[in-house]
Parts: C-alpha cells; sequence; structure tokens
C-alpha cells in the first residue's frame, strides 16, 4: 500500500514542532517515510521522550545501599534483604481515562503490571491514585465508576491485591482525571530481568497477544492538551485483556526460570517501537524486525499501524537460541504467541521490513538519544498571600462537613470493588494509611502508601512536594515499616507555560530535598504533562509512592485505639490553616501558604515512633483535616468514642506536618513520655478514646452518627 | 490425607487454597486443567477461585468444558470429595455437580469485603468442624455470585439440609440468602465466600480453617 506524501499538516498532526521535523532531516539526511515519520513521532513525544523534564529529573536522588535499580528500566527494584526484592512504579493513564474511562484505568493497570512482572517479579500489591472534578460536574459521575469499575476489572481477574491509593475532588480536574496506577512485585535478586538486548543475531521474539489497530497514536495523544475533538480520540485508546495479561504473566515468570531470556521488554506506549529501540539503544545494538511475523488479528494491517499498535498484553523479548523450543513450549502450554519476528544486528540501526519492502531504515540511536530536550523558561511560583482570618468554628459542625465530602469521607465504595485480599498475604487492608503485604512464605511484610496535596503544591511547589514526600514518610512509619524507597507519577499542566514549568521545577526540587532528607530515593516514576483542557491546568499532582519494610509482622503497628486509651500526639502544633481541608471545605477559601515542612523533624519523629512502636496501640499520620479527623477516622475504625480537649480551630483542624496521633494505654504512654523526652521529641496528651461519642473541646456527637455520614457519603455524592 | 488443586489458565485462588489445605495437614498436588485425569489416591479436589478464562461469558461456562472436568465429574461420581470456592463453585454448577448459578451480584458492583455468616448444617465433612448454627466471619470477592435457584429446587435444598452456609447480610442478592450448598451425596460444597482467605491470626481471624482442619479429620481415619 501506498504511504501517504509528508506535508505539514501530517508533520503538526504527529505532534512534531517544525524545528524537531528539521531535526529529523539532519539525522537521517533525507525525507522520513511516513513509517519513519510515525516512528520518530512516538519516540520524541514528551510521553517516551520526557524532553521536557529530564534535565529536571536528573536533579533528583536515585541511589542508596538499597536500591539495586534506580530510574531507566521498566520499574525501580529495593533490596529487601534474604535475597529477594521488591520492584516497583506508578504510571499515568490520565488521557486514556478520561477519554474511555473504564478501559483507559483497566489498561493503565495491565500496564504498570507488565511493567512489574517484566522485570521477573510476581506482582503482590497495587494502589491507585485518583483525582477527578467536581463531584457535581456531570462527567465526574460517569468517570468514577468506569474509572473504579476499570481498575476493578483488571486488578482483580490478573489477581493481585488492591491494597492502597487516594481519591479526590477538585474543579480543577474537570476536564482531565488523573489516574495514577502503582504496582509492586517481589523478585529474588539473582534472577531480575533487564531490557539491554546483548549479542549479534540474536532472535527477537514477540510474546503474547496478537497486534490490533488499537492504540495507533496513543502515546502521542496522551502528550496533548485536551479540547472539543476529544470525542474522535476514543479510537487511540486501547482494550484490555486481563485473562491474556495473567497467562502472559504465568508465561514469562516460567520461561525466565529456563534461562532462555536474554532481555525483556514489555511494549507499552508506542508498541513494538519504542519497546525495540530501548532494547537495542541498551544493548548498543541495532535490531531488524519483519512485520510480516507479527501475529496480527486484523487484516491489511500497514507497518505504519503496526509499529504504533498500542495492543495490550504483549513482551519483546531477546532469546537464547539454544532454548527457542523450551521457551515456545512455555507459551504453547498458556495459549499464547510466540514469535520470532526480527533478530539484534551489529550496526546502529532500525530497519523495518514488511512485505518485501523496507518501510523504515534509521539510526536506531538517534531515535532514543537525539530526542530532544527542552530547558523551558520556567518563573518560580510567587509567594502565597498571607492568610487572612478564619473565624473559630465549632468544631463538630465541622468535622461534620469534613466528612460529608466525598474528599474526606471513608473510601470504602472504591476500595470495596478492588479485590484486596486476593493472595491471602493481606496483613492491613485499604481504608487508613498503608496498605500491609506481608512477603509470601516469610514472616517479612511491605507497606505501600500513596500521596500529595495537590492544593499545596500549587500554593507553593517546593513545600507542596516535600509535604507529599514526607506524608508518604508517615504513613509507612505509622504502621511500623522502615521507609526504602519512592515512586513518583508527575501529573502537570502544559511545560510551555513557564508558570506551569515553575509548578513542575518547584516540586521536583521539593521532592528531591525530601527524599534525601528521609532516605528514600525514587527508583522510578513518570511524567504526565500537558493535563490541560482549553487551556485550563489540573492542581500541580506529584503522585508520590512509597514502599517500607516490615522486619518481622509482629512489629507492625496495626492494632485499633481501645476503650480508655489515651490520645496522644506526637510532633509540634503550631496551626497551620493556609490551605487547609477546613478552610477549602468549609469556608470555600484557597488562601494562604502550603504548612512547612520541617525535614529533619519528619525524620526524628518517624525514627522515634518506629523505636517505640511496643508502646504504641495505635497510630495514624495527621494530614488534611489535622488532628480532629484523624481523631475521628482513629475512633470511627475502633468502635469506639473519642475526646479531644481542645476545640479550638487551629488546634483541631491545623494541618502542622510532622505529627502523629497515637493510641496509648495509660501504662504504656508514661513510658512514651519518658522515651520522648530522653528523645527531646514533642510529645503531648490531648484526650482519650472511650464512650459512645465525638467530643471536640465543648462540642459533641454521637460517633455512630457521625460514622453514618463518613460511610455513606462517598457513594451518596458520586456513585 | 491427599488434596488436589485444579489450574485454570485464570485462577487466582489456587495458590491460596493450596496453602490453607497444607497449613491443615494435607499433601497437595496442583492438577492443570489440560490433564484429563487426576492423580491418584486424592482425598480432596479443590476448584478455586479466580477468572479461569477470564469469564467473559458466563463465568465458569467455559472451564466446565475443559478436559480436567470431565474427570472431575467422574470423581464426584465415585463419591469424590471436591471444594469448590467462588469461581469455582460456579464451575460446580456449570458441570452440573451443584444445582442453581450464579447470577451478576444484585448492585452489579464487585463485592470484596468480610461478612458473616452462619453455619446451616454441620453434616458434610466440609462443615463438620462448626456447629450448626454458628456465626463465622469469612469475605467474598466476586462480581457475579448471587445464587439462583427455582422454587422446587430450593425446597429440596432444604428438605435435604443441603444449604452450608448462609449471609448474615446478603451482599449480593442470592436467594434465601444462600452462600454455599452441598450435593445430593453431601460431598461436593460450592460457596462464594473464600475460607482460604482466614485460616491464620495475619488474617484478622481464622473462621476458614475448621473447614480445611474438619475436612481432614472427617476424611482420615483416625
Amino acid at each position: 500500500m501506498d504511504e501517504p506524501q509528508i506535508t505539514e499538516d501530517l508533520i503538526a498532526a504527529h505532534g512534531l514542532k517544525p524545528d524537531e521535523y528539521q531535526r529529523i532531516l539532519e539525522i537521517i539526511g533525507r525525507e522520513p517515510s511516513f513509517t519513519e515519520l510515525g516512528i520518530f513521532s512516538a519516540m520524541w513525544n514528551e510521553h517516551c521522550s520526557y524532553k521536557s523534564s529530564k534535565h529536571w529529573l536528573r536533579t533528583l536522588p536515585t541511589d542508596g545501599p538499597q536500591v539495586i535499580c534506580g530510574p531507566g528500566e521498566n520499574a525501580g527494584i529495593v533490596d529487601i534483604g534474604d535475597g529477594q526484592a521488591v520492584v516497583f512504579k506508578m504510571e499515568s493513564h490520565n488521557h486514556p481515562s478520561y477519554i474511555e474511562p473504564y478501559q483507559g484505568a483497566a489498561t493503565g493497570v495491565g500496564g504498570i503490571l507488565r511493567d512489574v512482572f517484566t522485570m521477573g517479579a510476581r506482582p503482590v500489591a497495587a494502589m491507585n491514585s485518583l483525582s477527578f472534578g467536581a463531584p457535581d460536574h456531570p462527567r465526574t459521575r460517569t468517570l468514577v465508576n468506569g474509572v473504579v469499575a476499570g481498575i476493578g476489572g483488571y486488578g482483580n481477574c490478573f489477581g493481585v491485591p488492591n491494597v492502597g491509593g487516594e481519591v479526590r475532588f477538585d474543579p480543577a480536574y474537570n476536564g482531565n482525571c488523573l489516574v495514577n496506577a502503582f504496582a509492586a512485585g517481589i523478585a529474588d535478586t539473582d534472577k531480575i530481568f533487564y531490557s539491554a538486548a546483548s549479542g549479534v543475531g540474536m532472535p527477537v521474539v514477540y510474546l503474547g497477544a496478537k497486534t490490533g489497530r488499537d492504540g495507533v497514536g496513543g502515546a502521542t495523544m496522551a502528550s496533548a492538551e485536551f479540547d472539543d475533538t476529544i470525542e474522535e480520540k476514543r479510537p487511540t485508546v486501547q482494550v484490555g485483556d486481563p485473562f491474556t495479561e495473567k497467562r502472559l504473566l504465568e508465561a514469562c515468570l516460567e520461561l525466565m526460570q529456563t534461562g532462555a531470556v536474554i532481555s525483556i521488554q514489555d511494549m507499552g506506549a508506542a508498541g513494538l517501537t519504542c519497546s525495540a529501540v530501548e532494547m537495542g539503544d541498551k544493548g548498543d545494538l541495532g535490531v531488524k524486525l519483519e512485520l510480516d511475523r507479527v501475529p496480527v488479528r486484523e487484516d491489511h494491517m500497514t507497518a505504519y499501524e503496526m509499529m504504533l499498535s498500542e495492543s495490550q498484553e504483549r513482551m519483546l523479548m531477546v532469546l537464547n537460541p539454544e532454548l527457542e523450543a523450551e521457551a515456545k513450549a512455555i507459551f504453547d502450554k498458556w495459549d499464547l504467541d510466540f514469535a520470532i519476528v526480527g533478530e539484534t544486528i551489529a550496526e546502529d540501526r532500525f530497519l523495518i521490513l514488511h512485505g518485501n519492502e523496507v518501510k523504515a531504515d534509521l539510526p536506531l540511536k538517534a531515535l532514543s538519544g537525539t530526542a530532544p530536550e527542552y530547558q523551558r523558561p520556567w518563573v518560580p511560583t510567587p509567594a502565597a498571600t498571607p492568610l487572612a482570618d478564619v473565624p473559630e468554628v465549632d468544631p463538630i459542625d465541622a468535622l461534620r462537613a469534613l466528612v460529608s465530602s466525598p474528599n474526606y469521607a471513608s473510601k470504602q465504595w472504591v476500595w470495596e470493588q478492588y479485590d484486596h485480599m486476593v493472595m491471602a498475604d493481606t496483613i492491613v487492608a485499604p481504608g487508613l494509611g498503608a496498605g500491609v503485604v506481608r512477603v509470601h512464605g516469610t514472616d517479612k511484610a511491605l507497606a505501600f502508601t500513596s500521596d500529595v496535596t495537590p492544593r499545596y503544591v500549587r500554593a507553593n511547589p517546593v513545600e507542596g512536594g516535600k509535604q507529599a514526600v514526607a506524608e508518604a514518610f508517615r504513613n509507612l512509619c505509622a504502621v511500623g515499616a522502615r521507609p526504602l524507597a519512592t515512586t513518583d507519577n508527575l501529573n502537570f499542566g502544559n511545560p510551555e507555560k513557564p508558570e506551569i514549568m515553575g509548578q513542575l521545577v518547584g516540586a521536583i526540587q521539593g521532592i528531591g530535598a525530601a527524599c534525601t532528607a528521609l532516605d528514600m530515593p525514587i527508583v522510578s516514576g513518570n511524567v504526565s504533562l500537558y493535563n490541560e483542557t482549553d487551556g485550563e491546568p489540573i492542581l500541580p499532582t506529584p503522585t508520590i509512592g512509597a514502599v517500607g519494610l516490615v522486619d518481622h509482622v509482629d512489629h507492625l503497628i496495626a492494632g485499633t485505639a481501645r476503650e480508655g486509651d489515651l490520645a496522644i500526639l506526637l510532633g509540634e502544633t503550631v496551626g497551620h490553616l493556609g490551605q487547609s481541608a477546613l478552610l477549602a471545605e468549609v469556608f470555600n477559601r484557597h488562601e494562604g501558604d502550603a504548612p512547612p515542612v520541617d525535614l529533619e523533624a519528619e525524620r526524628r519523629h518517624g525514627e522515634f515512633l518506629r523505636d517505640n512502636r511496643t508502646l504504641v496501640q495505635a497510630a495514624t499520620d495527621l494530614s488534611d483535616g489535622g488532628l480532629a479527623l484523624a481523631a475521628f477516622e482513629m475512633a470511627e475504625a475502633a468502635g469506639v468514642g473519642v475526646t479531644l480537649d481542645d476545640g479550638a480551630t487551629a488546634h483541631a483542624f491545623g494541618e502542622d506536618q510532622g505529627r502523629y496521633l497515637l493510641a496509648c494505654s495509660f501504662d504504656q504512654a508514661e513510658a512514651l513520655m519518658v522515651a520522648a523526652a530522653r528523645a527531646e521529641v514533642p510529645v503531648a496528651t490531648v484526650g482519650r478514646f472511650g464512650g459512645d461519642r465525638v467530643r471536640i473541646g465543648a462540642s459533641q456527637a454521637e460517633l455512630a452518627e457521625l460514622a453514618q455520614i463518613y460511610r455513606t457519603s462517598f457513594a451518596a455524592a458520586v456513585a | 490425607m491427599k488434596a488436589g488443586v485444579i489450574v485454570f489458565p485464570g485462577s487466582n485462588c489456587d495458590r491460596d487454597m493450596a496453602v490453607a489445605f497444607e497449613k491443615a495437614g494435607a499433601d497437595v498436588q496442583m492438577i492443570w486443567h489440560k490433564d484429563s485425569s487426576l492423580p491418584s489416591g486424592l482425598d480432596v479436589l479443590g476448584v478455586p477461585g479466580g477468572f479461569s478464562f477470564g469469564d467473559y461469558l458466563r463465568c465458569g461456562a467455559i472451564a466446565a468444558q475443559s478436559p480436567i472436568c470431565r474427570a472431575v465429574v467422574d470423581f464426584a461420581g465415585k463419591g469424590g470429595h471436591i471444594l469448590g470456592v467462588c469461581n469455582g463453585f460456579q464451575v460446580l454448577t456449570e458441570t452440573g455437580l451443584l444445582p442453581g448459578a450464579l447470577m451478576r451480584n444484585s448492585n452489579l458492583k464487585f463485592i470484596c469485603k468480610n461478612v458473616e455468616l452462619t453455619v446451616a448444617t454441620d453434616d458434610s465433612a466440609f462443615t463438620s468442624g462448626y456447629e450448626r448454627g454458628a456465626q463465622i466471619t469469612v469475605p467474598v470477592a466476586h462480581h457475579d455470585g448471587n445464587y439462583v435457584i427455582d422454587q422446587d429446587g430450593l425446597s429440596r435444598l432444604r428438605d435435604e439440609d443441603r444449604i452450608a452456609f448462609t449471609y448474615a447480610s446478603n451482599p449480593n442478592g442470592s436467594v434465601a440468602d444462600i452462600a454455599g450448598v452441598l450435593s445430593e451425596n453431601r460431598r461436593v460444597l460450592g460457596m462464594m465466600p473464600h475460607p482460604e482467605r482466614r485460616v491464620e491470626a495475619a488474617h484478622g481471624g481464622e473462621d476458614g480453617a475448621a473447614m480445611f482442619r474438619g475436612l481432614i479429620d472427617a476424611l482420615v481415619p483416625a
């Protein structure tokens, strides 16, 4: 079939700027073919090349004694001792989920699971951080229901427990929801697989599902802003098949045991193109592909379509040719496609043959190595104006307002649609704070959390960036885990606007500082830019996914508050109300600065809690809604009332950082006070648990009444 | 005591069920769905949860046609004990070993949570570890657990004391709150809740363990 002529319109439709096209002409010394144009577009879009963010991402701390593999591979790898490692990453599927919520979210889950098992790890936990528009926006209900069903539909069938996440609502996401999917797996440290090809003349093998036309151009779509043509973009969304993914998982893990795999890479964004180029580039080899051998499920597919298809559940592997028969037998057993589609070659060349024709012949290194990199102009976010007076509120009325909001109501409606117990190693279910999963067959456990407070990041990207990491740190410490490492999913608007670029730069600076101070290096991540609709950007949302290790399940802090326990506040309270949940939900005010984060204090308080975990019956971190919401959530989980002595608004609802609420028996509390004095850590008794009422200062309500609101408000708003 | 666990390509609770059998003291053998015969000397067979063939059609319908299911039906015919959990229950109804069918949950959503069950009969190897009428906590995790059976079938189940478990608070719309049923010879049990997810303290409770222990006590001569 004849390929279209290259025209200015065609170049623009591929998301390539005129200067970028000039660069292509310089690199190859001639006009590209249509297929070649598609390949460049796929490799150079923001989603695959990180061209706007790369410069700043390099400043992040990525190393540490615990790190086996940092960013650059399919997922990060961190040592958990005893010859095992945790492999994890978070990735966005924002644009596809807005266009087609069920399949967009489902394939987001599928993609992140593949990133993990490509490396030889069996997925053991998933999380999802979701941001939607205003609850009353006409599209929100459809998106929430579709996204949640899609995540469940994929993860439940695949068989990975979903142990945590976040759901938030803000009008800034009206035209652009965020779906950030996290997955973690466990591998033996001597059986980790990487993507770098090695050896010349080695067979390149296509594994998994057949290639169709779904998702052609998806990565380029994901790097564009939305406008009113969005409905036309639906065909760029892929369709997921979790049953095939489950078989692909089992077949790959079996295959990896045989020694047949030299290197392996999943086909994600820009499918065959991106995976083949990445394997060749990392191995300093060229790749030749013969597209006539690619298993297809549609007739008359062109080279262009095959190279850019984002059909799901596919892998590319460089095979040890001596074990071809064994390898093929495993894929036959699981009824999956196994086809040798090419070979590694010595010269730096990406050669695509189809129907006895050369469809592309490009210098391979240049496709990834010379991708444009921009130092986009940026302006620092202006300092927030000081917060005007906040009137005193009735603390129970304010608490009632918070738990009535789908932002702070229980997310049970969401996580009950996810299988959070499959694999029978879930020890702490989703709901509050970190989820905990036992390392199968051992007494160790891993804790998982995902956190960010976008309204803080908007007010102050540096402190907001720090806060996201600090909150993740606290959620891990609150279950008794030692924070190990972090993955970041940076969701921002159009980086070509200096103020948006300033948000990105500031957030990265804050995240970097916090990850260094708290010894939680970034080992993997993803950047999602152009999250704008008709020029309106989302709230800057750098989602932090973090993993912690619990040496023995007996060391977990996983209890609930008991009748008579003292409520003890660990950390300093100033009463910071700027950008607080109270201000937003009760007063509809979005003012003031984000709370400052004292990283040194964060570290000391977290270590103090872990060191003294035997003195603590239950613990939770303080974040949105401050002491009042934390105390209520702890009481509600335990089914006992709580009394907080001080009902002053700033005391009850201030969002000062570095704080935890602990439940301790009287004897434990005494010992804790002594330990705190010795460690010079601020602790104070702020109330007690017991009875069947929630009392804050002079105001009170039945726990059951508030619990009813808390349990039903989410579904009432959006289900 | 020798237990077998069937593995379909989309099973995902096969390991969990094997672990629960092993914890109770059984030797466990995994059995691939393409095999056409069972290992000899099995005391009990487990059909685990998951999405056997993706469940894009009626859940369990394709699994029921797999080679191993002919052997499973033969095993039942010879008086073998079979435990089907969740998707396993769906497969057993599709093979005809158990009456009724599992439809989409009445709220149309996947439901994963702990539920309270009432042990409706202790007259089976599976439920011998419980007292009749006991309240136990076991999780459910399914999209299609809404048990349906016609009026005559329901009357028979009741008359023959073949309702094994009922929900204290019906999560999925099942007829008569039914969570699990026994075959006529009381040697095949299908249930939607997952007893294998509740067999040790780390699971938050051990109410499921009594099923596996009771089964072994009942099947292994003292």
